[in-house]
């Protein structure tokens, strides 16, 4: 862990479940994913993730948690903590890296942005990131500043809204030839 | 060219000088301006539809005479949403998704989701069901490749390969069947362990399987190593440096064909991979023979582990296979007769579901494709809030424009089947 600690724009390392999240500054991502492939050596960029997490904590799907303590009648607060921690911002970005080497190592490099920010494009650090990133523009419509091709990948390339959005509906598409039938 | 013992990960030979990955779009090699004025380039539109491209990927290729000399791939075509319906879904209902987003390892991508909703329960699966997990798991693999491999002979004019490798296929399907019910998408795996005990005829079934299909693989070998054709076609055509193949997010045979000797289940052993006996296949030449070997030794590897994974089930024999953590896990059928507690038990799972702590997890299986990864963010809740699966086949078809370099259009086709993508992995 102490290893991380001169990674730019630090802003915590967690470890939870086994697994290594460093969450760095929007603004200093770029510099630090060249800090973790050139001096730590994650050279290779397994995926990129992002979540959105709007209405996150509310009564979305379901949320009891100890922190009132311990009550039978509430299933589940004997046991681990359900409660979901809050979030800094809307969406996160997790890239999740691997050291490809005989001792090899996983970190979730991970930021935080809202809603009309962007991030930084890690296609010059990991030519992998190409397609990743597009995926993540297409279906949550996060833009990443430095791409150089930043176009929709999996919905066709006139398709309205970002699917994986939250206020996103289910069955809300429209259908075409719909309203002349 | 072999490599044998365990060697250094980053031994990959330098096959090439500096990099083939086109700049700036490393996922688009785009065609020299000077060239495109010479008035000798066509755009072809390859696919959606084509035969050769195992579902509908549209290749939109720049050709100068035969020559490709651009090239970039537009998928999306089958892309369902599966992520998105998932959320939707409570956890033990979403099991059924992972499985038809890789419908040929659908076993191994219900495996991989599971894995990470153990993995956030902090649930102990018992031995029996690792072990069988195990074995199903390389039964799969062994699946998978075969329809690589057939598929692949279809496309290099080698096709009576075809045939024999549908027949075992069906035989391997058999025997999913004979576990679950169903040829593909069995939905076995639950969290805590398996949804019912294995049948008692498996194990036999199996064993006889493995012994039968062992001899059939020096035939494949015979067909494929010893054809002139095939060999013409594959070597030498699509070569990627291990450099290369790291930059661009490779993964599996695809890196072991570049000399990487790089294997999740060597290197980070999940389920019980480090107790089983069984080497790592890795070949340096790069090219579509090298990766093409490597699935063929990896059938036999697999078949190793299986084995060895059925010896242990043997053993375990009338040993639970499923956790008893009656939060998580159905009661048994018996009890819902006698017992209130099992019919309320089982009444509020079947309705509502099962709540994971909150947190976010992500477990890398070793897949028949490659590195298959599941991403889960769960909020305390019955349903997942969000779920990401990290395709292997996506990422090699963002690679092939740095494969196609400087070959034939005939090459692209031995190029895309040696990469060993699924339209269904690649767009989820």
């Amino acid at each position: 862990m102490t290893g991380y600690k001169q990674v730019p724009g630090l802003v915590e390392v967690r470890e939870v479940f086994g697994e290594t999240t460093l969450v760095v500054e929007r603004e200093r991502l770029n510099e630090a994913a060249l800090y973790l492939r050139d001096k730590l050596g994650f050279n290779y960029l397994a995926d990129i993730a992002g979540a959105d997490y709007l209405g996150w904590g509310g009564e979305v799907a379901g949320s009891w948690g100890s922190d009132g303590g311990r009550d039978l009648n509430v299933p589940y607060t004997h046991g681990p903590s359900l409660v979901a921690e809050p979030k800094p911002k809307r969406f996160s970005l997790s890239y999740h890296l691997l050291a490809l080497r005989d001792e090899p190592l996983r970190l979730r490099l991970q930021t935080w942005l809202d809603d009309g920010e962007t991030a930084a494009s890690a296609v010059e650090v990991w030519p992998a990131a190409d397609w990743l990133e597009r995926e993540v523009f297409d279906l949550l419509g996060i833009v990443f500043e430095g791409h150089p091709n930043l176009v929709r990948i999996l919905t066709p390339d006139d398709w309205e809204g970002h699917p994986l959005r939250k206020d996103y509906p289910v069955g809300g598409e429209p259908v075409r030839f719909s309203e002349e039938a | 060219m072999k490599a044998t013992k365990m060697s250094s990960v980053l031994s990959g030979p330098a096959l090439y000088k500096g990099t083939k990955i086109p700049s700036p779009v490393p996922s688009w090699l785009q065609v020299d301006e000077a060239r495109r004025e010479d008035g000798n380039v066509i755009q072809v539109n390859f696919g959606p539809n084509h035969p050769s491209t195992h579902g509908v990927l549209r290749l939109v290729v720049d050709l100068d005479g035969e020559e490709v000399v651009g090239m970039r791939a537009v998928i999306g075509y089958l892309h369902t949403g599966f992520e998105k319906s998932m959320e939707q879904k409570s956890w033990w209902k979403a099991i059924n998704y992972p499985s038809r987003i890789d419908y040929l390892s659908s076993f191994q991508n219900e495996m991989v989701f599971v894995l990470a909703i153990e993995k956030l329960l902090g649930i102990e699966v018992p031995p029996k069901a690792t072990w069988v997990r195990m074995a199903l798991s390389e039964l799969n693999r062994i699946h998978s490749h075969l329809i690589w491999l057939g598929t692949m002979g279809l496309e290099l004019g080698v096709q009576s390969m075809y045939m024999y490798c549908f027949e075992q296929r069906e035989n391997v399907l058999d025997l999913f069947e004979m576990v679950t019910g169903v040829r593909v998408h069995g939905r076995y795996c639950q969290a805590g362990g398996l949804a019912e005990d294995i049948p008692p005829a498996f194990v036999d079934e199996a064993r006889a399987y493995c012994r039968n299909f062992r001899k059939l693989i020096g035939e494949y070998e015979r067909l494929t190593w010893q054809n002139k054709m095939w060999q013409r076609r594959t070597q030498g055509i699509g070569i990627v440096s291990a450099e290369d193949a790291i930059r661009l997010g490779l993964s599996g045979p695809n890196l072991r064909g570049s000399g990487l000797n790089w294997d999740i289940r060597k290197r980070e052993p999940y389920l019980f991979y480090d107790q089983v006996d069984f080497d790592v296949p890795v070949y340096e030449a790069g090219d579509c023979d090298a990766r093409a070997r490597v699935r063929i030794d990896e059938m036999r590897e697999s078949l190793r582990i299986a084995e060895q994974s059925l010896d242990k089930i043997e053993q375990l024999a009338g040993e639970p296979w499923i956790a008893d953590e009656r939060k998580v896990v159905l009661p048994p059928r018996e009890e819902l007769q006698t017992s209130m507690e099992s019919l309320i038990h089982h009444f509020k799972l079947v309705s509502e579901g099962y709540r994971v702590p909150a947190g976010e997890v992500y477990v890398p299986i070793e897949g028949p494709r490659g590195e298959e990864g599941c991403y889960v963010v769960s909020d305390g809740g019955a349903k997942p809030w969000r779920v990401h699966f990290r395709a292997p086949s996506f990422l090699a078809i963002a690679a092939a424009p740095t494969l196609c370099q400087q070959h034939l259009i005939a090459d692209l086709i031995a190029i895309s089947a040696s990469l060993d993508t699924l339209m269904g992995d690649s767009d989820r």
